[in-house]
């Protein structure tokens, strides 16, 4: 199987797709630019041409609304943002037209397009470059939501956005992009509304979200060597979320943490706190937990904005104080532990 | 003669279809308050001439996007009569099966899209879908109409801008009524008119009597023709008055925001009186005739039809 990196792997999902089906198209601002949306689309303006590799002027929210009138006339289109922080810019299309228009005309038409926004980090990029998103996009009834967690995902979770015929918000973190793992060829696809069991365990059931997941996985070792057996459930799709796999690995477990890359509140770790507490609660030995981004948003200064992010360090805490009650297990997980590279360097 | 024949054809088939519009909006005002209707209507009187005009100048492959004044247009495209009234009444039967209401009619089979709630929404929706139209080498058009206050928002600049860059075969119809719900255009817009600001993206923008169905088909149909043959987007601002209150039946009048004096004046523009004066009386007659008795099998019906009965559209995936 071809190793590739993260963001070759969604170069790949574009090429497989847009080689097999003429009616995909990409769209977005910047994207024939020579650095190609962070190499994500390298060689493809070349290959396919300015008809289906389409430069947008700075309209995000006019590019939205066409991405989706194309979608319901039969083409395949996927919108790529740079930032996910553009995509507030465009919630009318997204929340008023795209999630509504199947529901509200009694689900005569498809609306088969993608939406890619990319999550920032690192080299200062401060509070409007770093937002995650993934639950404030998904709490919007109409459109699925998808985070990739690793290479493969982000090529079979790219490759079903293309071909699902609902719209699908498709966010990836820029911390993953140089991360590495073997994909598999041809129009290889991951079922969208399924989560992965990454690791079997007994003794605690640790749901993560995009780069939570392998920090979490970081986690569930070196709770390993200390006798605790951790299932990790890579989420994969925020919405709709594979509610089934996670109760029926609580009812196994008894116990449940939520990693997210999100902040606290309204977003994934509630979500499904809340459904755990509402339909496994007799299955729960302990009360639920969970680890997030802080309540605010994310610093610039790179003397303050890594204390901002939660690593396997802070997965290892909550977990023991749920399994344990204290926290004082594992401490000590070095920086260059967490299994992915995070490279990033900036400037842009 | 064969042009006079030609021109007589076009105002029957105008008067024809603005008649329509204004006997079935008159029906529903009629019926509105026995409060079968539980949905927020927005009255197509007095400005029929532009959906009959623009809407006479296509095929049924032609695409039109609309905006929750929505029932001249519907009509106009071709939109199922009794499918309409279904859906005002809630009815499963209805052309949205009772999920839309009036703010959101769609007819598939005639090229009428879908209507939206939100001001100049839809004006992306035609880029989207005259790029389709080019992507597949059709030579169809898309359409999209909206009123004068849509042009206050970004999508107003943004679509115009994308449009008119790929030359794309959409046309833009702007309904200028001076009014956004009750508040004049003077303290919206400076003094300046819409076309020319459209103008400015670098596309052909014009500006007609929205009251008068010929020159609005006659614009559209420069505009049609120019779209087909590749020569890219077309701007028409139509100059309209709305006769009755933003929502509902009545006329609004006693808020104070507009005169008794200005509606009178402009009811002397009336379009279909316009189109009228050219029709002979047994042809109004039958086509009076005509629309009462489609419009009288369609209340029945939209009164017999069943409920929906489930709160998900059957075929509905994204839950």
């Amino acid at each position: 199987m071809p190793v590739m990196k993260f963001t070759e792997a969604i170069r790949d999902a574009y090429a497989e797709t847009m080689r097999a089906y003429p009616e995909v198209f990409l769209v977005g601002v910047g994207i024939i630019d020579p650095k190609a949306v962070f190499g994500t689309l390298d060689g493809l303006h070349k290959e396919f041409g300015d008809e289906r590799v389409v430069e947008g002027p700075l309209a995000e929210q006019m590019l939205t609304g066409f991405t989706f009138s194309a979608a319901t006339l039969g083409l395949r289109p996927v919108l790529i943002h740079h930032r996910v922080d553009f995509l507030p810019l465009t919630f009318d299309q997204i929340a008023n037209h795209m999630g509504k228009w199947s529901y509200m005309f009694g689900a005569q038409q498809k609306v088969s397009c993608v939406v890619r926004g990319i999550v920032g980090r690192g080299w200062g990029n401060g509070p409007q470059h770093t937002q995650s998103l993934h639950g404030f996009s998904a709490s919007i009834p109409g459109v699925k939501v998808v985070v990739p967690a690793n290479a493969e995902d982000a090529k079979g979770l790219m490759v079903s956005a293309i071909l699902d015929d609902e719209p699908v918000i498709y966010i990836d973190h820029r911390w993953l992009h140089s991360d590495a793992g073997e994909v598999p060829a041809g129009l290889f696809q991951i079922p969208i509304g399924k989560a992965h069991v990454m690791r079997e365990g007994k003794d605690l059931t640790l749901v993560a979200v995009g780069p939570m997941v392998q920090e979490s996985m970081v986690a569930a070792e070196k709770l390993a060597a200390t006798g605790k057996s951790i299932e990790v459930i890579n989420l994969r799709t925020v919405r709709p979320i594979d509610f089934d796999t996670i109760i029926a690995s609580v009812e196994k477990t008894g116990h449940l943490v939520v990693a997210d890359s999100d902040w606290p509140h309204f977003g994934v770790a509630s979500a499904i706190i809340n459904q755990v507490a509402q339909k496994a609660f007799g299955a729960l030995k302990k009360a639920p937990s969970s680890v997030t981004w802080p309540n605010h948003p994310v610093p610039a200064s790179y003397g303050i904005e890594p204390s901002y992010y939660p690593m396997a360090k802070q997965v290892i805490d909550a977990v023991s104080l749920v399994l344990s009650g204290e926290t004082n297990g594992i401490h000590h997980v070095s920086k260059t532990e967490k299994s992915h590279s995070g490279t990033h360097s900036g400037p842009f | 003669m064969g042009d006079r024949n030609k021109n007589q054809d076009l105002i029957r088939s105008l008067y024809a279809s603005a008649l329509r519009i204004r006997m079935v909006e008159d029906a529903i005002a009629k019926e509105y308050p026995k409060g079968e209707m539980k949905t927020p209507i927005h009255l197509y009187t007095g400005e029929e001439a532009i959906a009959a005009g623009v809407c006479a100048a296509l095929t049924k492959e032609d695409v039109v996007y609309a905006y929750y004044r929505s029932h001249g247009w519907y009509l106009a495209k071709g939109g199922n009569l009794n499918r309409m009234i279904d859906e005002l009444f809630g009815k499963a039967t209805g052309c949205s099966k009772g999920y839309g209401g009036s703010m959101h009619l769609i007819d598939l089979d005639v090229g009428f899209q879908g209507t939206t709630a939100l001001v100049a929404g839809a004006m992306p929706h035609a880029v989207g879908a005259a790029f389709t139209m080019k992507y597949k080498k059709q030579h169809h058009v898309a359409i999209s109409a909206f009123g004068d206050a849509a042009t206050e928002e970004g999508l107003f600049q943004e679509s115009l801008m994308f449009a008119s860059l790929r030359k794309l075969p959409a046309i833009f119809i702007c309904e200028n009524n001076g009014l956004a719900t009750n508040t004049l255009i003077q303290y919206r817009q400076p003094d300046y008119p819409i076309y020319k600001r459209a103008a400015g993206f670098g596309l052909e923008s014009v500006q007609v009597d929205g009251n008068d169905a010929v020159a609005v088909y006659e614009a559209m149909n420069e505009a049609v023709i120019r779209a087909r043959e590749g020569g890219g987007p077309t701007f028409i601002e139509c100059l309209t008055y709305r006769v009755l209150e933003h929502c509902g039946p009545n006329s609004d009048v006693s808020l104070g925001f507009r005169t008794q004096e200005e509606v009178d004046a402009w009811k002397k523009r009336d379009p279909i009186v316009r189109l009228e004066q050219h029709i002979d009386a047994e042809t109004k007659a039958q086509l009076i005739e005509q629309n009462q008795r489609e419009i009288q099998v369609a209340f029945e019906g939209a009164r017999r039809a069943p409920f929906p009965t489930s709160l998900i559209p059957e075929g509905y995936q994204c839950l």
